[in-house]
């Protein structure tokens, strides 16, 4: 198939962006975008230009590293996956593709469509664990923990740290990414001890990095590639409101 | 030549091995642990697990990875599970079991204290893990849930949907970041190692690249530890994510350190076809799929092109049941796969191109219906069909083996230390628990293992004989190692030649995979080895690698990644060409019984080879660890 790309070039964190365009003409219709673009990339190569820089790496779907706008789309046109997992047969013969990078202000631009999340790393360091050095661990099944608490717990779990619902909320709000992590941890009884600290904690650096509240748009549900539910974000709500309470009157 | 390593195994039965060297290894006392510097390269499960828990302990720890954060590492794409003796379905399992099926499984090519070792901490990991808050999968009564594995017939395996890596990776990264946050650990992301710093023989620090800035960086410590993962990617086309890499590693072996067999690779059976020249990475679809799936191809070849619903049962061949009727479709990983090879070479094979065999889940379907299958299978049927666009609920999925994990790596002893004093290596960077073929769900365990529980008991042993020995980057060794390392990025970008890098790559790749693959002889493994100096000439002259050395510069960093897998790619093939023998997931042609099985020779290759630098070209020199079968009869592996 024969498309043509509008692909933001910018050569690195302090340099002026632009659009750059660029015709892509046969291209297998069965490869996959990332594909798509490593074949951009190897003829940019030859004809002696620098190819366009881009987060990537399991391409599988899991490692959480591709992170492109797509059309205006985190990830593209399809739903609960991520770029790597976009086929080419999304798009039509002869179309223009709109690719950018995931833009936030919590997410400064480093090159071209890479961006810089490691304000997802600081939001953990605040409280995204459970306190349990190597070697104090009681027997696996010392706890039983109920089927469906266990599933709920593995449904936030799945977080793949992305970013998509900052790209995607007009507030470049983390909060499904916060919640899925406090919902995560909240649901199990060993996260219990440090439930209060933890979502006190994640909620503040998450302000002190620059990203946005939640004001209910739900656009953070329909990118995110792990299909984690906007219910998290009604937990986390729950889970800050009863904490701040408590420090309050503690 | 010949002389025997020392692997430094602690005397006494078994059992008693590692609560006894546990006992008599140094200790380095609390107070003084923040007085030692130690560096970690790699942060999936082995380097994240060690970074974490030496940090608990109060050293001073630097991680490095290549990766924009810790918890891309690709351990997290591993999907099936983790084995551990736990013995909850009471079905006969133990710590003797888990160790007798691995070195059974690694076809009696690993080392049986080692793997004693693993077996012993795996239980603990698995506490660990679950009290770290990962969220194993549970049956109703709250208590954890169990499934079958291959190579085993017990159900030992736990796991968290199809995504137990990532859970577990998880796990050991939110203790990382802890870590970090308490100030113990220092993170470095989106940093490459490019060299090892030697001095006065013992391995005291690296030199690494700042990908966003370019900048070349010095870091001393008291000890190295290299948790880098497999060397996959040298066949270009594998399950491993694009950035996996030999470099630090092969770095190592060029300072000194001693890689082992490399020529072992597994090749894992249920990964989805190659499809066009295009592709960058195949993906694996869970070895797990096999409890429940059928392996099967056309009984004639004439009927390969059919659908398959046009093959009626009887025209049908379920291979592995047929061959390996006790273990059938859950036989061991080099097994099924050079059973599809054979299907295939035999023209039996389906799909495009005739490279593939079905994974049928019709009648498991029948049998516990689609909801079922759904939950225990979901994620990776939605996978398959965004792949392929055909759904594995309605028509069987095609599968192929592929380049998956790699059991060799740089030698250790029992303490995970290199011959290279004060260089330690974990995970699938090492080469000790494997031997010549890798189960299923046992690449986490061992991870874990030497993160959570090995290197901070062993570190000491090292640690304690370098108290008031402090080397620091003002060494002259490190600004040595600084100026190779920019002679050697500026050589890179100097070339401009005509090829990219990655078409260098795949040439690699396309010929280890012929001549080094599944199956390799001689007269292939010459060929391989007489091409291979010709294609790194070509690379050193007319490779073009766009943009400058300091900025963020991809092309950069997989040149320098391809320039290693070069040089490693001779030292593979020199490996199996020496290893005269069929073992595991090194399979030589000519030594195979008249079915097709592969045929040891424990007199001869009884040992674990490992290779000494001699410099680019030269062929590198054989030392041997000579394997000592106390406990397990040397035997041949059978799974009929």
């Amino acid at each position: 198939m024969n498309i043509r790309l509008k692909v933001w070039r910018q050569k690195n964190a302090r340099a002026a962006g632009q659009f750059v365009e660029y015709d892509a003409p046969d291209i297998p219709r069965e490869c996959s975008f990332l594909e798509m673009l490593d074949i951009v990339n190897e003829r940019l190569t030859e004809k002696g230009e620098e190819p366009i820089a881009f987060d990537h790496d399991c391409r599988e779907g899991i490692c959480g590293s591709c992170n492109l706008s797509i059309d205006g789309l985190a990830h593209g046109p399809e739903t609960g996956i991520t770029t790597c997992q976009l086929y080419m047969r999304s798009f039509g013969e002869g179309d223009t593709i709109l690719i950018e990078p995931f833009r936030a202000r919590a997410f400064p631009l480093v090159k071209d469509l890479i961006v810089d999340r490691s304000a997802f790393d600081r939001v953990i360091q605040a409280g995204g664990y459970i306190s349990a050095h190597t070697g104090a661990a009681p027997d696996g099944n010392a706890t039983p923990i109920g089927k469906p608490n266990a599933d709920s717990a593995m449904e936030a779990a799945a977080c793949i740290g992305c970013g998509a619902c900052v790209a995607a909320c007009p507030n470049a709000s983390p909060m499904l990414f916060v919640g899925a992590k406090v919902s995560h941890l909240g649901l199990l009884p060993q996260g219990g001890p440090e439930r209060t600290r933890r979502v006190l904690g994640m909620v503040r650096q998450m302000d002190a990095e620059g990203f946005g509240n939640c004001s209910n748009h739900y656009e953070c549900e329909a990118v995110c590639p792990a299909e984690i539910p906007a219910t998290v974000i009604t937990r986390l709500n729950r889970e800050f409101a009863a904490a701040s309470f408590k420090e309050s009157v503690a | 030549m010949n002389d025997t390593l020392d692997a430094h195994i602690p005397a006494g039965p078994i059992a008693q091995k590692w609560e006894r060297h546990q006992f008599e290894s140094k200790l380095i006392n609390p107070a003084n642990r923040r007085k030692f510097d130690i560096i970690i390269v790699g942060s999936g499960l082995a380097g994240a697990s060690a970074a974490a828990t030496l940090g608990e302990q109060g050293y001073k720890v630097k991680c490095f990875c290549y990766q924009d954060s810790p918890r891309r590492a690709h351990s997290i794409a591993a999907q099936g599970g983790i084995n551990a003796a736990k013995n909850y379905q009471n079905d006969g399992d133990s710590v003797f079991r888990l160790f007798y099926d691995t070195v059974k499984g690694g076809d009696f090519r690993s080392r049986e204290a080692n793997v004693y070792r693993l077996a012993q901490v795996s239980t603990a990991i698995i506490d660990q893990c679950v009290a770290q808050g990962v969220p194993f999968a549970r049956e109703y009564g709250g208590m954890l849930s169990n499934r079958s594995f291959g190579g085993a017939q017990v159900s030992r395996t736990f796991y968290a949907r199809g995504q137990t890596g990532q859970q577990l990776l998880l796990g050991a990264y939110q203790a990382l970041e802890r870590q970090i946050a308490a100030g113990t650990v220092e993170m470095f992301p989106r940093t490459e190692m490019l060299d090892l710093v030697v001095v006065d023989g013992h391995a005291k620090g690296i030199i690494v690249r700042d990908l966003i800035t370019g900048e070349l960086s010095a870091h001393a410590a008291d000890t190295v530890i290299l948790a880098t993962g497999g060397y996959g990617n040298a066949f270009y086309l594998s399950t491993n994510a694009k950035g996996c890499n030999v470099t630090a590693a092969f770095r190592a072996h060029k300072r000194g350190a001693f890689l082992a067999n490399p020529c072992y690779t597994q090749i894992h059976p249920t990964c989805i076809p190659v499809k066009g020249e295009y592709q960058s990475k195949l993906t694996l679809m869970s070895e797990s799929l096999r409890n429940d799936g059928r392996v099967w191809v056309p009984k004639r070849a004439e009927d390969s092109g059919k659908d398959p619903q046009d093959i009626p049962e009887e025209a049908r061949d379920y291979y592995l049941e047929r061959k390996y009727p006790s273990f059938g479709n859950l036989a061991p990983r080099d097994i099924a796969s050079r059973a599809a090879k054979e299907a295939c070479d035999d023209g039996r094979g389906v799909g495009p191109g005739g490279r593939g065999v079905y994974l049928d889940f019709a009648d498991a379907i029948d049998r516990l219906g689609a909801h079922k299958i759904s939950e225990r299978y979901g994620n990776l049927f939605d996978m398959y069909e965004e792949i392929t666009s055909e759904s594995a609920y309605r028509q069987p999925m095609r599968i192929y083996p592929a380049v998956h994990y790699t059991m060799g790596g740089l030698w250790v002893d029992y303490n995970l230390m290199s011959n290279l004093p004060g260089l330690h290596v974990m995970g699938e960077a090492n080469f000790s628990d494997h031997g010549a073929n890798r189960l299923g769900a046992s690449a986490l365990m061992q991870g874990l293992a030497d993160g959570y529980f090995v290197i901070p008991n062993t570190i000491g042993n090292y640690l304690a004989t370098q108290v008031g020995g402090k080397v620091t980057a003002a060494s002259p060794e490190f600004a040595r190692t600084m100026a190779e390392v920019r002679e050697r990025t500026a050589k890179l970008l100097g070339i401009q030649g005509r090829r990219t890098v990655d078409s260098f790559h795949r040439e690699l790749g396309l010929l280890l995979w012929d001549k080094c693959g599944m199956a390799r002889h001689e007269t292939g493994l010459k060929q391989a080895l007489a091409k291979l100096p010709e294609i790194r000439e070509q690379f050193w002259s007319d490779v073009r690698v766009p943009g400058e050395g300091a900025e963020l510069n991809q092309s950069l960093e997989k040149a320098g990644r391809v320039a290693d897998f070069l040089e490693f790619g001779e030292l593979m093939c020199q490996d199996a060409l020496d290893r005269d023998e069929s073992c595991g997931g090194h399979f030589r042609e000519e030594h195979q019984t008249e079915d097709g099985e592969a045929v040891r020779n424990d007199e001869d290759y009884a040992y674990v080879a490992a290779w000494e630098h001699a410099g680019v070209g030269q062929p590198a020199v054989l030392h041997k660890e000579h394997l000592e079968f106390e406990d397990v009869k040397l035997a041949t592996r059978s799974y009929k």
